[in-house]
């Protein structure tokens, strides 16, 4: 049995948020893929849960009236990756949820879960970064609305205070619209492994150069970060392989891997490096350009 | 410890049951007699306790109990009819898929589940490798898991 000692089912989104304000040990639990393992190995922090899975309005995959993405906080891997808006707009969201775990921990893990835990590694999360999604959360003051840009504040930890419960994803069109994006997933296995090192690109072209660049990473610094040095390097340079050498090399400076047991500082390098190119290639061909 | 009372149905057989919050769906099961399902790795890694709520295919050991509520589940158990097992479960017996059988009930119930979602189209040895990588089994190789997926769906020539 799991030591939980306090379980509170929420009936609504008020009523999570009252919960969740009201005792400064609780922690929500959605698809429970994490929750549930760092219950099992005997951690105190997750003794005091607020299940937010009644709450099906947090489910929901739709586009809205003025074309922004909403991806619910309670939507599954599963649902995000075969939902018919995702493929059609923002394919790289999809794909990147689909390199979590094995199809079972897809089918019940959350992209909520997977930003506001705060893990380095989150699959999700170099996707969220190249499309700037806006997180839509509800406290008890009301609704506020931050952006993925900074809401990573350490390893494991965001900017979520106590009360605080996100609601949904929210990607505006113009950080979709236009562009081509792609996912790399480096880890040991192709399966139910944890990223060595993550990267997603998303490219706008302006005729037959680049006009925009957005390259991001997982596992290469203390948060999942955006690359601004070699976002700058690429701009109105030409689709060449001296263009991408010329990222690859920049992205150096926007990095800080360190050596764990799953690889070295320069291994991670090294990958960081290959993957700049290869994933700023394929974003520029998606978006209709040629090498 | 806080009790509740679930409504669900197990192989089709309704069942209301008095549970502690703190149970995963593997306990509650095993409990009633489903001792199909497996405890491997109680962290969602091995998938021998792969059972289908609401016909997806969920790690039972990290999903509560109390989550089953007004839900329909299905365990190995019930996929057997009038004594006669299911297509999967004979092609696993006919592939010789199965060796020490610990992981089998949880494959068998991730195999129901992917052929069941890919009805309608041909699939690829690789997806069913991916479309099986949350079970793990330490005596076939999976070679012969494999085999036993492709008597069953429509498999799609290689490219």
């Amino acid at each position: 049995m799991f030591p939980i000692e306090k379980h509170h089912m929420a009936t609504s989104i008020e009523d999570a948020v009252r919960a969740l304000a009201e005792d400064e040990t609780s922690q929500v639990i959605a698809g429970g893929t994490d929750v549930l393992i760092r219950l099992h190995e005997g951690h105190g922090d997750y003794r005091n849960l607020v299940d937010i899975n009644k709450l099906d309005e947090l489910r929901e995959i739709r586009m809205d009236e003025e074309g922004n993405v909403l991806i619910g906080a309670l939507a599954s891997f599963t649902e995000i990756l075969e939902h018919d808006v995702i493929r059609k707009h923002v394919p790289v969201i999809g794909e990147s949820v689909n390199t979590v775990g094995g199809p079972q921990v897809r089918n019940r893990g959350t992209m909520g879960g997977n930003i506001c835990n705060g893990a380095v590694s989150a699959d999700s999360a170099c996707a969220a970064l190249v499309h700037e999604v806006d997180l839509v959360i509800q406290s008890p003051e009301g609704e506020r609305v931050e952006s993925i840009i900074g809401f990573h504040t350490g390893p494991g930890r965001v900017s979520l205070k106590q009360g605080d419960l996100l609601k949904h994803f929210r990607v505006r069109p113009g950080n979709y619209k236009g562009f081509g994006a792609s996912y790399y997933k480096y880890a040991m296995r192709e399966a139910m492994d944890i990223a060595t090192i993550g990267c997603a690109a998303a490219v706008k072209l302006n005729g037959e150069k680049i006009g925009e660049l957005r390259l991001a990473y997982t596992v290469s610094a203390p948060t999942p970060i955006r690359c601004a040095g070699a976002e700058e390097v690429a701009k109105g340079k030409p689709l060449t392989q001296e263009t991408l050498a010329e990222i690859a090399k920049a992205v150096e400076a926007d990095v800080r891997p360190r050596t764990s047991w799953r690889a070295s500082m320069e291994f991670r390098l090294h990958v960081i490096r290959t993957l700049a190119q290869r994933v700023t290639r394929q974003a520029a061909e998606r978006a209709g350009g040629t090498f | 410890m806080q009790k509740q009372t679930i409504s669900l149905t197990v192989n089709d057989k309704k069942f209301t049951l008095d549970i502690d919050v703190r149970q995963s769906l593997a306990d509650v099961l095993r409990k009633q007699g489903f001792t199909s399902v497996k405890q491997g790795c109680g962290v969602g890694e091995c998938g021998a306790c792969t059972v289908l709520v609401d016909d997806m295919a969920v790690d039972s050991c990290i999903y509560l109990a109390v989550w089953a509520d007004n839900k329909k589940v299905r365990t190995t158990e019930g996929e057997c009819r009038n004594g006669k097992l299911s297509p999967v479960q004979q092609a696993y017996v006919d592939a010789g898929a199965v060796q020490c059988g610990f992981c089998t009930p949880g494959l068998v119930m991730t195999t129901t589940s992917f052929l069941e979602r890919n009805r309608d189209r041909k699939v690829t040895r690789e997806e069913i490798r991916t479309g099986h990588a949350g079970n793990l089994c330490r005596c076939t190789g999976y070679e012969t898991i494999v085999k036993a997926v492709e008597k069953i769906v429509d498999v799609a020539e290689e490219e």
